[in-house]
């Protein structure tokens, strides 16, 4: 066991698979002599070589389009795209290849292909640097999205998305890469892509949220102390997503909030709460609540705070929803 | 070498075979036994006999909108008899000529056009990517099957096509780009068949010819009579053994001409003259190399009587069977998006297979 970050865990699971699998492959701007903008790929390309663990031209849709070839070649390539906010000249390789080819060769090319890419707000960065785009991906088909909020899961669900012979877009809430440590077993494991994890047990509410937003959640409910009986559920994968956890919860609290990053309309919280009506609908005591950003572009840092949630508008939203006759 | 005597900025165009296949340029005919020559032709005509059929099959209705290969054989098969049986071939979506050379065979060509999935499931040694539709974002994928072949030291190369009209995208340049700046075995074949659709080919770049981009990426580009069947059979061969050798990629440019619409949808008449397509007939790549043949006693009337009839029998029957078994299951539907399904959509099919179950006889 080691204690690490979220980031040194991510760099953990990546030398630890190119260690065991002579095919991975990692990549992308930056990402191979000075180890990603944010360090994330450190030390990788002095371990592992330059033939594995490389910089790229600033091309989005030839780091992604070139996976799409190793892949049916039998690599397992991790691209990184340096913010997610720029993956849009590569989305078409996402969209019309990664995603489809198992599909269009009917099993011949499966596409074990692992799109890293930092996402989210809250680090006072220029415009295209804070988005969080998960409805892009999480709505299409052939895609997985996951999203660790932990250390521990950074490394399972990272070892889990390598190991997948589907396609896994991984963000990375980069607003907590360095936020806090824990306890990482050295030793290879997986947290399954599919599941997701209540982090804390309650009666009252049922509230849904992942990546950085679980934080400010956490933080939330903490303020609230005891009156409150709250569920937390962390959902970590989008895609496919676990409804069977959110469904149980809400059927035994009847009351049900999403807590996302970003924008509203359309937003995976608007999938969360069909899912509620389909699947517990006779239990809810409450409508469902959505706290999210606003349907707007994200402001430069001087207005960030307008537009991302932070603990005290969640703890205002949950005290409404818990009260709510 | 051979791309040393072709510069591109001066529009100086390789070529070895004129127009009644006599041998113009001895220094560069290629070395090819007879067997395969025989094999080339014959695939040619296999492949012109098939385009002409399926426009049949898709007036009378019977097949989807396709993308004929018409006028276009020779800078495929040329380059596929060059390569060998391990090599990739990575298409854009109008190379059924070089598709049926490499392996895939003409019932799998037809049922994709059919609108199955199937026809893209290609034999497990056919080193073939499937159509793709999306223009450029091809060469990428040749870019990323080359390095792959470069780090596993496999010896394979890799050929990609694409359109004259694609060489105006983005995806082209960075996958170029890419496949240069690692050395990759990975040689980009350029068709230009002179349209986009309906736009001319000077609209796509201001550039003299599409063969001296490869010069702004560093790596070596030649122009080549795209309707000779040996001049590219002899590029793409010295460029595939550049690309074993670790010396990286090569573009060539094709110089050829779509003789039928950009698909069946077109209709080519609007924006080109007939007297055009009636030069470009004159040139006809098959016709050529049939009479290279005949020069040299590999090829008769009477075998190309047989040819033509056991061909067009064979084409007949490979369509009624992909008529017959070209179906589309529940499971075909929804099998094949995940290696595992997961939750979530197995409901969604339960929930199909319980609508059918309910709903028959309404």
């Amino acid at each position: 066991m080691a204690k690490l970050t979220l980031l040194g865990a991510i760099n953990n699971a990546l030398d630890q698979q190119l260690e065991k699998d002579k095919n991975v492959v990692v990549y992308g701007e930056d990402a191979g002599f000075e180890g990603g903008v944010f360090r994330v790929t450190k030390g990788l390309q002095k371990k592992h070589g330059k033939d594995r663990v490389f910089d790229t031209p600033i091309s989005e849709a030839a780091i992604l389009g070139s996976a799409v070839g190793m892949a049916a070649n039998g690599l397992r390539p991790i691209p990184e795209i340096q913010f997610s906010g720029f993956m849009f000249p590569g989305y078409n390789q996402i969209a019309v290849h990664i995603a489809r080819m198992r599909n269009r060769s009917r099993g011949k090319y499966p596409m074990p292909i692992v799109v890293r890419m930092p996402y989210g707000g809250g680090v006072r960065a220029l415009e295209h640097h804070s988005e969080s785009l998960e409805t892009l991906f999480a709505h299409i088909p052939g895609l997985k999205l996951v999203i660790p909020a932990t250390p521990y899961d950074a490394k399972g669900l990272l070892t889990a998305a390598i190991k997948d012979n589907d396609p896994v877009i991984y963000f990375e809430p980069k607003k907590i890469y360095r936020a806090f440590k824990q306890e990482v077993p050295e030793e290879e494991y997986e947290v399954p892509i599919g599941k997701a994890r209540i982090v804390k047990e309650g009666s009252d509410l049922t509230v849904v949220s992942w990546g950085a937003m679980l934080h400010e959640t956490q933080k939330a409910i903490k303020d609230l102390g005891d009156d409150y009986s709250i569920e937390l559920i962390d959902l970590r994968t989008i895609a496919p997503m676990d409804t069977k956890t959110v469904i149980e919860s809400v059927k035994k609290t009847g009351r049900f909030m999403v807590v996302h990053e970003a924008v509203k309309t359309l937003g995976i919280g608007s999938e969360l709460i069909s899912r509620v009506n389909e699947g517990a609908f006779f239990h809810l005591e409450a409508q469902p609540t959505r706290v999210t950003a606003p349907d707007i572009t994200v402001p430069l840092p001087k207005g960030e705070h307008h537009h991302i949630v932070d603990a005290k508008r969640i703890a205002h939203e949950i005290k409404k929803l818990a009260h709510f006759e | 070498m051979l791309f040393d005597h072709y510069d591109p900025l001066k529009k100086e165009m390789f070529g070895v075979l004129d127009k009644d296949g006599k041998i113009t340029n001895k220094d560069f005919e290629p070395d090819i036994d007879d067997d395969t020559l025989v094999h080339m032709y014959k695939t040619m005509v296999l492949a012109r006999i098939a385009d002409v059929k399926a426009l049949q099959y898709q007036r009378q209705g019977r097949m989807l909108t396709f993308a004929p290969v018409q006028g276009q054989e020779a800078c495929q098969i040329g380059p596929m008899a060059a390569s060998a049986k391990s090599d990739w071939l990575v298409p854009a979506f109008r190379e059924a000529a070089a598709m049926l050379y490499k392996g895939v065979s003409l019932k799998q060509a037809y049922l994709y056009w059919f609108g199955n999935e199937r026809g893209s499931r290609y034999d497990d040694d056919v080193n073939v990517m499937p159509i793709n539709v999306p223009i450029g974002s091809q060469v990428n994928h040749a870019a990323g099957i080359a390095y792959a072949a470069k780090l596993k030291k496999s010896g394979e190369a890799v050929i990609t096509y694409i359109g004259d009209g694609g060489t105006s995208h983005g995806e082209f340049h960075e996958g170029v780009n890419f496949g240069a700046v690692y050395s990759v075995p990975m040689v980009t074949i350029i068709q230009n068949n002179q349209y986009a659709i309906s736009t001319p080919r000077e609209l796509a770049t201001k550039a003299k010819t599409l063969a001296q981009k490869a010069s702004s990426y560093g790596i070596p580009g030649i122009q080549v009579d795209g309707n000779d069947v040996l001049a590219m059979y002899e590029a793409t061969k010295v460029a595939l053994e550049r690309a074993k050798n670790g010396d990286g990629p090569t573009l060539i440019e094709a110089v050829t001409y779509r003789l039928g619409p950009h698909t069946t949808s077109d209709d080519p008449s609007i924006y080109r003259k007939e007297t055009e397509v009636e030069e470009w007939r004159e040139k006809d790549p098959i016709t050529r190399f049939k009479k290279y043949l005949s020069n040299r006693k590999l090829w008769n009337k009477d075998k190309e009587e047989k040819l033509q009839e056991e061909t067009k029998k064979f084409v007949t029957n490979t369509f009624k069977e992909v008529e017959k078994t070209g179906q589309y299951g529940v499971d075909d539907v929804y099998d094949y998006n995940y290696e595992t399904m997961p939750d979530d959509l197995k409901a969604q099919k339960e929930a199909y297979l319980a609508y059918l179950k309910e709903s028959e006889g309404e």
